[in-house]
């Protein structure tokens, strides 16, 4: 370690090794892991603020799964045998940010496959300008501009009435079609750039030798090209995965009134509910099974953690 | 098995460049065929036409006499072997080699049984089951080699498989690629920049320059009777004088050239005039030293400016007197002789290896 530091600092210079070990002090140390300890640890302690705030700090401030436990099977006097609302939500949850990253990945793909390996100049940078500014519109904006095009007397709606697909417009908010359409469109770049940077580093010659020993496209994409860019394709599913799971704006303007997203009750706990150890536990409880949920594909699909910062 | 290529007419555009020009060629079945040139003699785009990646803007490809127009490179029965191989690195040995059986949809135990097979064939016994990058440059050569096989290909395109390889590997492989070649029976279509590489493999050679095909034959053809000045200074080490044919007799000409009057043989279906610009070609070979100088036509008078030595052979680097480099090389007979330089020098330019040919232009140095 010692040796590694003075290696470092004589490779670097005084000004850039401190600069560069400050900035990674703040955002590994300062910015990421003390939040999210602080978090841990409130999570498992009562909410003494609501409660009685002269205890906190006093002998009954103790260590408690209450919170968990409540996750799990709800209140007390609950007569279900577990908290049907919020761990169906949970579940849910789960499942439909699991169908973004699969619409997003089916979608991006072939984009940027065809950017990396079929598109010449011109082109390409188009389609990457056309893939960027729309990113430049405020979140908020977009996810209400959403609203109308999904809406019941909405352009969508419109449209499919004039030529006469639908005969009674269709509540997509309602569906949540909105909502899952939204969330697989905020999170497409973050798709799109690992495939097309992996895609990229990809020998031209190996699609040809494949083709011309004699195999169709699929079979070229299915053996050479994706074994390829897994690392990137997991990448980019894990972004995608973790932020749809994470979302909070967009479940709020565009989900449909009747489903939550998880999100939303972890939010009510910290704000309407004044229950920040509950929101903590809730909210550890929802990256925990992130966490686990990814690293168990990456384990199913062969991919080691240091190839995706590639 | 094997079968004859026949070029029709080939020519290919990109935007306002012509990559190849009206290329007409026979290619027999069985044949190992060379196309050679400098690197941008539209060569390599000659081989993706015949391969099936680049459509010809003009002209046809037949392959065992079958148009193969609107045919794509992963129906046509061609296997091409790519310069930096590509071969699939998250893939066995082995897989890459059956790579071509799985798309036929053989079963696994008869893909592996053949791959070994393959193995076995290009001297890499028991090696199926490594990972690409576990091999050697050669090895992976020969890997390549086996993965164009298994396709049982009827023509075998090779693109400068070999400019990877150091010189000993490189020497080692021609003479196996050309065994492979016999053994298998198929028709082998070679590029390369590298002549001696043509030389030494082919049945024939392609001579290109900027897209078009200069001279086609057999290698000693092409290098004791180029029939352009570009074949003959692109294949093998050649001096060239350029000057005026003064005199013409049958299948000899007289060109006064700069360092004096040469005589020099006129190559079968050329012909020079009096008056008409040209080049005579002597190769470093065909030069020795004389004693006194005006006995002789065709002597020289020179100075040494430079000794180079490369084992079988010593090469002078000479200046005649018009202060032109000129190359002469001899046999290494152990008698280590040593010109200083300045020593003047009198060289015989043998009349019956000296060829004339209309001006044109040179290959680049």
């Amino acid at each position: 370690m010692i040796l590694w530091m003075q290696k470092f600092f004589g490779r670097n210079g005084l000004v850039l090794s401190l600069y560069m070990l400050l900035v990674s002090f703040i955002w590994i140390v300062v910015m990421f892991v003390l939040p999210q300890l602080f978090m841990f640890d409130f999570s498992f302690r009562f909410n003494w603020t609501q409660i009685d705030p002269s205890k906190i700090g006093g002998p009954e401030d103790v260590y408690t799964l209450q919170h968990y436990k409540f996750l799990l099977l709800g209140s007390p006097n609950n007569p279900d045998p577990f908290n049907i609302v919020d761990v169906t939500v949970f579940v849910r949850t789960i499942l439909a940010a699991v169908c973004v990253t699969l619409f997003d990945l089916i979608l991006c793909y072939p984009v940027a496959y065809y950017l990396a390996h079929i598109a010449k100049g011109g082109v390409t940078r188009l389609m990457m300008l056309s893939l960027v500014v729309p990113f430049w519109i405020n979140e908020l904006l977009r996810a209400f501009a959403f609203r109308i095009l999904f809406g019941e007397e909405g352009t969508i709606n419109n449209i499919l009435l004039y030529l006469g697909i639908l005969n009674q417009p269709v509540d997509f908010v309602r569906e949540n079609i909105a909502l899952y359409s939204g969330l697989g469109y905020a999170y497409i770049l973050l798709m799109i750039f690992p495939i097309y940077n992996a895609v990229e580093s990809l020998d031209r010659n190996q699609i040809e030798a494949a083709r011309d020993l004699g195999s169709p496209w699929w079979r070229i994409h299915w053996r050479v090209v994706i074994p390829f860019a897994k690392p990137g394709i997991i990448s980019g599913c894990t972004m995608v995965f973790m932020l749809s799971a994470g979302a909070l704006a967009l479940p709020q303007i565009i989900g449909g009134p009747s489903s939550l997203w998880f999100t939303q009750i972890i939010y009510q706990w910290f704000n309407t509910g004044s229950n920040w150890p509950r929101g903590s536990a809730y909210a550890v409880s929802l990256l925990v099974v992130c966490v686990i949920f990814v690293l168990l594909i990456m384990k199913i699909f062969k991919v080691k953690f240091g190839e995706i910062g590639r | 098995m094997s079968a004859d290529v026949i070029l029709e007419n080939i020519t290919v555009k990109f935007d306002d460049f012509t990559a190849v020009k009206n290329a007409d060629i026979t290619i027999k079945g069985g044949e190992f065929f060379s196309f050679l040139g400098p690197s941008g003699c539209g060569k390599t785009t000659l081989l993706r036409v015949i391969s099936g990646f680049q459509d010809p803007s003009e002209g046809r490809v037949f392959i065992s006499g079958k148009d193969m127009s609107g045919i794509g490179p992963n129906k046509r029965p061609t296997a091409l072997i790519f310069q930096n191989l590509a071969l699939f690195p998250l893939m066995t040995v082995w897989e890459n080699i059956a790579f071509s059986l799985e798309v036929k949809g053989v079963g696994k135990t008869d893909r592996r049984k053949k791959a070994d097979e393959l193995l076995e064939l290009v001297a890499l016994p028991g090696q199926g089951d490594k990972m690409v990058n576990e091999l050697s440059g050669g090895q992976r050569q020969r890997v390549a080699v086996a993965r164009a096989l298994a396709a049982e290909p009827e023509v075998m395109l090779l693109d400068e498989p070999l400019s990877a390889l150091d010189l000993k590997l490189r020497q080692h492989m021609r003479t196996e690629l050309r065994e492979i070649q016999q053994r298998a029976g198929i028709t082998f279509i070679y590029i390369t920049h590298d002549q001696g590489e043509a030389l030494t493999m082919s049945d024939r050679v392609a001579v290109m320059r900027e897209g078009i095909i200069e001279q086609v034959g057999e290698g000693t053809n092409i290098y004791d009777n180029p029939s352009t000045a570009f074949v003959a200074s692109f294949v093998g080490e050649n001096n060239a004088f350029h000057g005026t044919v003064s005199n013409v007799m049958s299948a000899k000409v007289i060109v006064s050239t700069g360092i004096g009057e040469l005589e020099a043989c006129l190559p079968q279906g050329i012909e020079l005039n009096i008056g008409d610009k040209a080049i005579v070609f002597a190769r470093p070979e065909a030069m020795s030293f004389v004693k006194q100088k005006n006995l002789k036509k065709n002597v020289i008078k020179t100075k040494v400016v430079h000794q180079e030595f490369e084992g079988h052979f010593w090469h002078l680097i000479l200046k005649g007197t018009d202060d032109l480099k000129i190359k002469m090389s001899q046999i290494n007979d152990g008698a280590k002789q040593v010109y200083e330089e300045g020593t003047e020098l009198n060289v015989l330019i043998d009349h019956k290896l000296a060829i004339a040919l209309p001006f044109g232009p040179l290959a680049a140095e």
